[in-house]
């Protein structure tokens, strides 16, 4: 590029218009998936049974979203095709045309590999090779491999989401254990319900990106059957694990009302029709999806006060 | 290619600079609080260097 066509006025004003600000960047990260891998990162680092100095543990979440991130951002890079398509995600840095394929995929694979290194210095080669799997299982296996073909896309894609608080635990203390495995166990089998609530309401959107979703492939019936399924599971999973290192009657307590009423909008879900769920505006649809977001804060936040209570001598069973 | 200092581009790409130098900074500021840290741990020893072999 010369000196010449910079002082050119049209194509200055349409590089201007077009050109990626630090946020365009930023929004190749997902910020709003990586609040949910700080938060569950940063349970499973804290109620670990070892302490951590501040700062490795400050710098093991950062690390730990810089990855979630740079998965975000090649998840990007690979699907800006059909993101162009999803009036949920067109506005994308991609897809809005402020940030070109290459840039994302050489930023997205430097902040994988830097986090993985940094995560390795900071804690231990556990964590990090876990965050690495974790970035390969997202990208490679759910987002190159497996999204566009398979129907059960949100039961896989799941894992990855799941494996923040391991990785949190694993950074404390150097190993994978019952506690952590439960945690994992709890967001991954928590996603397709959410997931599949959202689907419903947003039923054109996936349509038209050709993406094989269960609504599409086998039907809104079977996705409301699925959901109901995924929740009794999940309930059981969630109440089992009070009586775990994890849990404690704080988090029973939680887990009983959150789970009460995650069940309940799953039955209300699996008994409707679409003429009843169109006739509403999807409300109850809606409700579960933003009942879900609240359900996972919730158990999280009382692992999290378990861990609190334990360290004054006050949590879990004993 | 050069720029002039006070060219256009200096302006528009201020933000994503500033962005980005902040960024190093603080990554900076972090590996420095990091060894701090892992210095001052009671598990951490100064490798002994091996006497005259000779």
């Amino acid at each position: 590029m010369s000196d010449a066509s910079l002082n050119t006025a049209s194509p200055v004003s349409h590089t201007q218009e077009g050109e990626a600000g630090f946020g365009d960047f930023f929004a190749l990260l997902k910020p709003r998936v990586m609040t949910l891998v700080v938060f569950t990162a940063l349970v499973g680092l804290l109620a670990a049974p070892v302490g951590v100095h501040p700062v490795i543990g400050f710098a093991a979440i950062l690390f730990i979203a810089v990855g979630g991130g740079a998965s975000g951002a090649l998840n990007m890079w690979w699907e800006s095709d059909i993101d162009a398509l999803m009036k949920r995600t067109q506005k994308r840095p991609i897809p809005a045309g402020k940030v070109t394929r290459d840039e994302a995929f050489a930023f997205g694979i430097t902040l994988a590999v830097m986090s993985v290194v940094m995560l390795w210095l900071a804690t231990n080669a556990l964590a990090a090779g876990i965050l690495a799997f974790t970035i390969f299982f997202y990208v490679v296996i759910y987002t190159i491999g497996l999204k566009r073909w398979t129907p059960q896309n949100i039961v896989i894609g799941g894992a990855a989401g799941a494996f923040p608080p391991m990785i949190g635990w694993a950074a404390a203390t150097g190993t994978v254990s019952l506690e952590s495995v439960l945690m994992f166990a709890l967001i991954f089998m928590w996603t397709p319900p959410h997931f599949w609530a959202l689907a419903l309401f947003m039923r054109g959107d996936y349509d038209k990106a050709g993406v094989p979703m269960l609504t599409v492939t086998h039907g809104r019936r079977a996705t409301r059957v699925h959901i109901l399924v995924y929740t009794v599971l999940l309930a059981a999973l969630a109440i089992g694990a009070a009586f775990t290192g994890i849990g404690g009657p704080v988090y029973l307590a939680v887990a009983v009302i959150f789970n009460a009423l995650f069940l309940r909008d799953a039955i209300a879900i699996w008994r409707r029709d679409e003429d009843q769920a169109e006739a509403d505006n999807y409300r109850v649809e809606k409700r579960a999806f933003r009942l879900s977001l609240w359900y996972l804060f919730a158990h999280f936040t009382a692992i999290l006060a378990e861990a609190a209570l334990s360290g004054l001598g006050l949590g879990g069973w004993t | 290619m050069s720029f002039r200092e006070e060219h256009e581009l200096h302006k528009r790409r201020f933000g994503r600079n500033l962005g980005l130098g902040l960024v190093l900074a603080g990554f900076v500021a972090l590996v420095f609080g990091m060894t701090i840290a892992k210095v001052s741990n009671e598990d951490f020893a100064v490798p002994k260097i091996e006497q005259g072999a000779d």
